[in-house]
């Protein structure tokens, strides 16, 4: 029976077969956002037309015997930054409402529609992808499934509510920060962010070209294989299929867990969802990686200067019309001397040998993807090593270092009896996504890991 | 940063100027708290020395 909870791979499967039409799939998933979005504010555009047309192609090759794609009528959305042919690009802004409908499909669209899905909408964020929160000053915040009155984090925080909310089984953020681990990790589903240049980024509205990812989220990690595979190509990254091998399982690999920086006092929910992974996979060495406040804070730099050249003419002509949580942070981010900038850029390279050294001895690195379980929306402060500090920056604290260098992470959620789910990141050395998402594999067969319905 | 504290407001009113980016009144403090919290991060980049070799990464291939 195909329904709200099924995975991809199960809803492929049965349209393949005809046990279901694409059109029924499509059109339940439209109910399901038609009855759940009010409450979750996910979704920002219904592509509901454009979603039943593609249905009905799907079964009507079919009818006439031809082969269907791996995602053969499985519904899915994308944050409202990737273009969508005849839709406006919003990006969160309300600058970009008023600019034309985009004239072509973004490439992760046309990747995922070439394999049979069908897209359903565009998906709510943090205006211009800056933020951890996804509390849109123009487009109202995302509630977290789990608990409407949290956030579903950011800046994919509508991918992360629509999917561990049941609206789709599958959604395409980005990440140059955390803006996929975060949300996985506070609506307790699985994410991907691949090796910075794996996947094809056009089509899609940058925000920090020397950071931005393209990934997947998903309520399984199969589904997450899956989707992954299908937006594979169209860059010099080779293609490497990574659903084949989910099974090959862990014996052999060298597993460790991130300290010092990565383990700080007062985060102990997240340390406890790391100790209880390591438990499972039999990890118990401990790693560091070596100047990673510093790393983090070279990423904040290029972040907030980069983000602001972006938009500098909009700066200048209308910084009114910029979100109140966005706007003071690009206007100081225009204005950072190119010393800061250049200076953080060389630091990346003297990181990233460090860390690829302790890749030479370990192959997988564990770490907690939030410091804390999904926040109160306005929440504003959390304690950490006994200070209470800003909240929202420091969402991203143990993921921006590991995006700096653009190593591959895949999050896992720890659900937790009572308790709001957290994630762990599972970091590979660049381009090895297929061990991390058969190191997430494994968890979930263990039961360790899982991203069950919410709400 | 070193010996010579960092006055944030006169950097944002001058850094402004140079690349023409007038700063509304209102936004000014914001701006300025802003630029407060990126010098402290910057600082610690910049605190780090780094060897002549050590080329800036501005496309990152692993």
């Amino acid at each position: 029976m195909i329904g709200a909870g099924s995975d991809a791979v199960d809803i492929a499967a049965a349209v393949s077969a005809g046990r279901v039409s694409a059109r029924a799939v499509t059109d339940a998933a439209l109910d399901r956002i038609a009855a759940g979005n009010q409450r979750l504010n996910a979704f920002t555009a219904v592509t509901a037309e454009r979603a039943r047309k593609a249905a009905a192609a799907i079964d009507a090759k079919r009818a006439r015997g031809e082969a269907l794609g791996l995602l053969a009528g499985v519904p899915y959305a994308v944050k409202n930054l990737f273009d969508i042919a005849g839709v406006t690009t919003l990006a969160g802004a309300k600058i970009e409402a008023g600019k034309a409908p985009a004239a072509a499909d973004a490439a992760a669209v046309r990747r995922l529609d070439a394999a049979g899905a069908v897209l359903v909408g565009a998906l709510n964020m943090d205006e211009y992808a800056y933020g951890f929160t996804t509390e849109n000053a123009h487009y109202g915040p995302t509630r977290n499934p789990h608990d409407v009155l949290r956030s579903a984090g950011g800046s994919s925080g509508g991918c992360g509510a629509a999917v561990a909310g049941g609206l789709v089984p599958l959604s395409v953020g980005t990440d140059t920060n955390g803006s996929i681990r975060v949300p996985a990790s506070l609506c307790g589903i699985f994410g991907l962010k691949p090796t910075y240049g794996r996947l094809d980024r056009a089509g899609a509205m940058a925000f920090v070209d020397s950071l931005d990812h393209v990934g997947p989220f998903a309520r399984s990690v199969r589904d997450l294989a899956l989707c992954y595979d299908a937006l594979q190509g169209g860059t010099t990254a080779p293609i490497e299929p990574t659903a084949p091998r989910l099974g090959d399982g862990v014996a052999g690999l060298r597993v460790a867990v991130a300290d010092g920086y990565f383990a700080p006092a007062g985060a102990e929910e997240a340390q406890d969802a790391v100790a209880l992974v390591a438990r499972v996979l039999g990890a118990t060495r401990r790693v560091e990686l070596p100047e990673s406040a510093r790393a983090r804070a070279a990423a904040f730099v290029i972040s907030a200067a980069e983000g602001a050249n972006l938009h500098l003419p909009d700066l200048r002509r209308r910084a009114a019309d910029f979100d109140p949580a966005t706007r003071d942070r690009f206007l100081a981010g225009a204005l950072v001397p190119a010393a800061w900038l250049l200076q953080a850029q060389r630091f990346r390279r003297w990181y990233r040998a460090q860390v690829l050294e302790v890749f030479a001895s370990t192959d997988v690195i564990l770490a907690p993807a939030t410091p804390c379980a999904a926040p109160r929306l306005g929440q504003e402060t959390i304690a950490l090593e006994g200070k209470e500090i800003a909240l929202r920056p420091n969402l991203g604290l143990f993921t921006q270092p590991l995006s700096f260098i653009g190593l591959p992470v895949v999050v896992v959620p720890v659900q937790r009896d009572g308790a709001l789910p957290i994630g762990v990141q599972i970091i590979a050395a660049p381009w090895c996504e297929a061990m991390a998402l058969r190191v997430a594999a494994a968890l979930e067969d263990a039961g360790a890991v899982s991203a069950g319905l919410a709400g | 940063m070193g010996t010579t504290p960092f006055d944030a407001g006169t950097y944002v009113d001058a850094a402004a100027a140079a690349i023409d980016l007038p700063i509304a009144p209102e936004h000014r403090p914001g701006v300025i708290l802003n630029l407060e919290r990126l010098a402290a991060m910057a600082q610690l980049v910049m605190a780090f020395p780094l060897a002549k070799e050590t080329a800036p990464a501005p496309v990152f291939r692993a």
